[in-house]
């Protein structure tokens, strides 16, 4: 068993060979409050490359959203803090540049996708100007030309009579045509990486596929670098390339899209898979993960899971298990899996 | 939005009629004469009859009230127990309460507002405290303590504005007690700018500027302000009224000549007619403005719609 340092390499999709558009490594993140320190993220690794999909998944409180906030540098400091970590962005430490550099990053190289776009956008601004505005701060065009763009961003994610509704304001537009405004906007100055957070939850089921597939579609055709944070394990399979499950602010177990689906190998995993509802067995009750997500200001010692854990042994309540990665029959690796689990080759096997 | 203008205004001649009438049935309610009043030492009952006759005083009050209204219809206001045009005494006095109430409202839009978004824009650190005690200093203090405390301190000692009156015109007589006037409201308005924009600027809108990489000047000043300000208008809208009304003790301790001493000094006269003119108006301008709040409203947040 050897431990990996870095997120376990891409198994296919584009640019295998390039350098890693984002790395994230051994990143921190804890909350000063009241009560005490909350450790939201407790050294996370990934990488992405050009044109790569990964899809981080994990219940709310796992730390996906707040590692992807650090990602943006949108985190409010205080009453966070990066006590440790790099997030490398084309190689450069983006934690260790000015506030005026990240801010040029922002929008025009990172881009984000939020979760509810009714809340995200403003509601007393129109579309047209919400979006014209990155080209009038990040280019410098006129309201003109930025109007112009505007139109043309929203017929490129398919919004009908884009040039009669440029003017409209966000309440006028349905729940799916909002979240493709907020889409249009992070697309608009051809960003090297997005991240979608939790881009469809708030969407009815058919609206979600739709959304899903554009996004997928523009993150092709430009080959970008996605981020894809859900909890929702059905809109991952199609889109993503690998997989990072988060719980408790660690990654707990990384591997290609489909192998994780086949054959999860952390415990918490199989209980993620376990719990979607399955036709074939209408009737019985539905599998839940017993127990409750920890608290961040006391995670337990050893594996965070232990408590919740079918199969906890005393190691877990002792040990910290770290992401190993994964090997199969005659010791050979398994590209692209970890897992954090000290009985891997057990639940790998079932 | 027309219509919904229209619609407004049609709306305010019932409120306005049913206010009138409120307001001159408590007068007459009064106790004490006013003709008697009027002769003090020297009464003479034949004069009296005439009097009491020339102002329907002693006719019933529904009908006294219908000689006011119908005058008010025809454009005329009445005349006071001693003969003076009450039309007069407004087109004289109002302007004075007019720029007091305006410079009070220019003070406090623009005090009360900056205040409130340095506020939360530091908020917890020092400048956010100072913000909090003016604050409550401000709400604290009665108006006839600062007005004189500020007459005494600036006017007197300093000699930096006059001390009263309205010799020197505006702005130098007014500066003085549009500040008085406008302290309380001043601090509420920062208080309800400081609230309504650090709730703005935890929402998700401002977030989604922060992550287009805006600069900060343009996430608060376009992103956070202007949401922000919806409840403030409306404060503003409907103290533009009050100030106007509530002028009475401040034009008093700067001995101004405006609406507000002339109700207070018709009011211990029981010069109905007098009183309820000036009170008619000062619900005039409290429906006005009003109206223009609502109108504001809908254009400072495109949800609302009027039909």
């Amino acid at each position: 068993m050897t431990i990996i340092e870095d997120a376990v390499p891409a198994p296919r999709g584009a640019g295998e060979d390039q350098t890693p558009l984002l790395e994230v490594r051994n990143l921190h993140v804890e909350f000063h409050t009241r009560e005490g320190v909350a450790k939201a993220v407790n050294g996370v690794n990934y990488t992405v490359r050009p044109g790569e999909t990964l899809a981080v998944l994990g219940e709310s409180g796992s730390g996906k959203s707040v590692t992807a906030q650090a990602i943006m540098g949108i985190l409010d400091m205080p009453p966070a803090r990066i006590p440790q970590g790099e997030i490398l962005f084309r190689g450069q430490d983006m934690l260790k540049m000015s506030g005026e550099e990240r801010r040029k990053l922002r929008g025009a190289e990172i881009a984000m996708i939020f979760q509810d776009a009714l809340s995200s956008l403003n509601p007393v601004l129109t579309v047209g100007y919400q979006l014209g505005e990155m080209f009038r701060v990040h280019r410098g065009m006129s309201r003109k030309q930025a109007k112009a763009k505007a139109i043309e961003l929203m017929d490129r994610v398919k919004i009908p009579a884009a040039a009669a509704r440029v003017n409209d304001y966000p309440h006028q537009f349905s729940g799916g045509m909002r979240q493709r405004i907020m889409i249009a906007m992070a697309l608009a100055l051809e960003p090297d990486l997005i991240i979608a957070d939790e881009p469809t939850t708030a969407l009815d089921v058919t609206v979600q596929a739709q959304v899903m597939d554009l996004l997928a579609e523009l993150k092709n055709e430009f080959n970008m670098g996605l981020i894809l944070i859900t909890h929702d394990l059905g809109v991952v399979a199609d889109v993503a390339d690998k997989i990072a499950v988060m719980y408790a602010g660690r990654i707990v177990e990384t591997a290609p899209v489909r192998e994780l689906y086949k054959s999860p190998a952390h415990p918490y995993t199989r209980g993620l898979l376990d719990s979607i509802p399955r036709l074939d067995q209408k009737g019985q009750e539905l599998y839940a993960i017993k127990g409750l997500p920890p608290n961040l200001l006391r995670i337990p010692d050893g594996c965070a899971f232990n408590p919740r854990c079918p199969k906890a042994q005393d190691v877990c309540r002792t040990d910290t298990p770290k992401l190993a990665q994964l090997t199969g029959d005659e010791g050979r690796e398994l590209v692209g899996r970890g897992s954090a689990c000290h009985f891997w080759k057990e639940t790998l096997n079932g | 939005m027309g219509r919904f203008v229209v619609r407004r205004v049609l709306q305010a001649i019932p409120v306005l009629i049913g206010v009138t009438f409120l307001i001159y049935c408590l007068v007459f309610l009064l106790p004490g004469d006013p003709i008697r009043a009027l002769m003090g030492e020297k009464q003479d009952p034949h004069l009296a009859l005439v009097l009491r006759a020339r102002y329907h005083l002693d006719d019933p009050l529904v009908l006294q009230y219908w000689h006011y209204i119908s005058g008010v219809f025809r454009g005329d206001l009445g005349t006071t127990y001693t003969g003076r045009s009450i039309s007069d005494i407004v087109a004289q006095r109002f302007p004075i309460t007019l720029k007091l109430a305006l410079t009070a409202f220019g003070f406090e839009a623009v005090i009360g507002i900056l205040a409130g978004i340095l506020s939360a824009l530091k908020r917890g650190k020092f400048l956010d405290n100072v913000v909090f005690i003016a604050t409550l200093f401000l709400i604290s203090i009665p108006v006839f303590v600062l007005g004189n405390v500020l007459q005494l301190e600036l006017g007197v000692k300093f000699k930096l504005t006059p001390v009263a009156g309205i010799e020197d015109g505006w702005p130098a007589s007014y500066v003085l007690p549009g500040l008085v006037l406008a302290a309380t409201s001043m601090a509420y308005i920062a208080r309800l700018t400081r609230t309504s924009m650090i709730e703005s600027v935890r929402s998700d809108y401002v977030r989604t500027a922060i992550a287009k990489g805006l600069p900060r000047r343009r996430v608060i000043g376009v992103h956070a302000l202007r949401n922000s300000l919806i409840p403030v208008v409306t404060f503003l809208g409907m103290d533009l009224g009050s100030l106007m009304g509530g002028a009475i003790i401040t034009e008093r301790v700067f001995n101004l000549p405006g609406i507000g001493g002339q109700l207070a000094q018709s009011v211990s006269l029981r010069e109905g007619p007098v009183v309820v003119g000036l009170v008619t108006l000062l619900i005039l301008i409290y429906l006005v403005a009003n109206l223009v709040v609502d109108v504001l409203y809908a254009v400072l947040d495109p949800r609302i719609r009027y039909e």
